[in-house]
């Protein structure tokens, strides 16, 4: 499969913009981000609560395969449809701390759409921490024992 | 073995990127790593020879005790570091595009 989305993270800097074009008209877009059913499927995380709104916020929660529950939630702080939503994102009971989230949806044409994440983290250090997590876990799945160690480090 | 090193080499074994990410914490004496291992010492010894020569690592004598370093400017060289990140991402946003495909199919 074509890889479709891209990653921009300079060297010593404390954000990241993911971009990502689809094939399908923005408004079909926009609303996988506001309701709560479509959200769940696609994040792979249930939805406790979902406030898309100015002043509103949310709640997510996924289990591990070992049966273990890992909290997000957030914030909204601008809630424009079809255009703009500006949130905080949070992983509950871990040292990553919180990350600002700018998300821009544009239509290309009437079926296609892009997306644009600006996400701006607390420091450098814990920017580079969230993108290698991905890496991180591919790891632990083989070697179990690096878990052990990084929850040590916290 | 006169071989030549690359970091896509030193990458490909989950061993090294194991013993990358234990170093990244903080520095350590090779015993040290080893002991995170159930790998016999020689086999991390070798490990440690390897992303040695291709600069994932830097060795610093530390009074009687060599420590190893991640060499933090030739890790960001290697796209593959961050590319289980943006996988990630395709995937959900691959997922994304599937379930609004239908989701538009069965509305119409």
């Amino acid at each position: 499969m074509e890889r479709k989305t891209k990653i921009q993270a300079e060297d010593g800097k404390q954000e990241i913009t993911i971009t990502r074009e689809f094939e399908l008209p923005l408004d079909l877009l926009f609303k996988a981000y506001v309701e709560s059913d479509i959200v769940e499927q696609w994040m792979g995380t249930r939805v406790l609560k979902l406030d898309s709104k100015k002043h509103g916020s949310y709640q997510f929660e996924t289990t591990d395969p070992k049966g273990n529950k890992h909290g997000f939630n957030g914030v909204i702080h601008e809630f424009h449809p079809n255009r703009k939503i500006t949130r905080t994102f949070e992983m509950e009971n871990t040292s990553f701390g919180v990350q600002l989230e700018i998300y821009e949806f544009v239509k290309l044409t009437d079926d296609t759409s892009k997306l644009t994440m600006h996400v701006i983290y607390e420091s450098v250090a814990q920017r580079d921490q969230v993108m290698q997590l991905p890496f991180a876990q591919g790891i632990n799945m083989a070697h179990n024992r690096i878990q052990e160690i990084l929850s040590k480090l916290k | 073995m006169n071989l030549r090193r690359d970091v896509f080499q030193a990458i490909a074994d989950p061993t090294r990127r194991a013993i990358l990410l234990l170093v990244a914490s903080q520095s350590m004496t090779a015993g040290a790593i080893a002991s995170n291992f159930d790998t016999a010492r020689p086999t991390v010894s070798k490990h440690l020879q390897i992303l040695t020569e291709c600069e994932l690592l830097e060795q610093k004598q530390d009074g009687r005790e060599i420590h190893y370093y991640i060499n933090a400017k030739k890790m960001k060289e290697v796209a593959d570091f961050i590319e289980p990140f943006r996988n990630m991402w395709d995937d959900r946003f691959n997922k994304l595009e599937t379930i609004m495909k239908k989701y538009n199919r069965g509305k119409k």
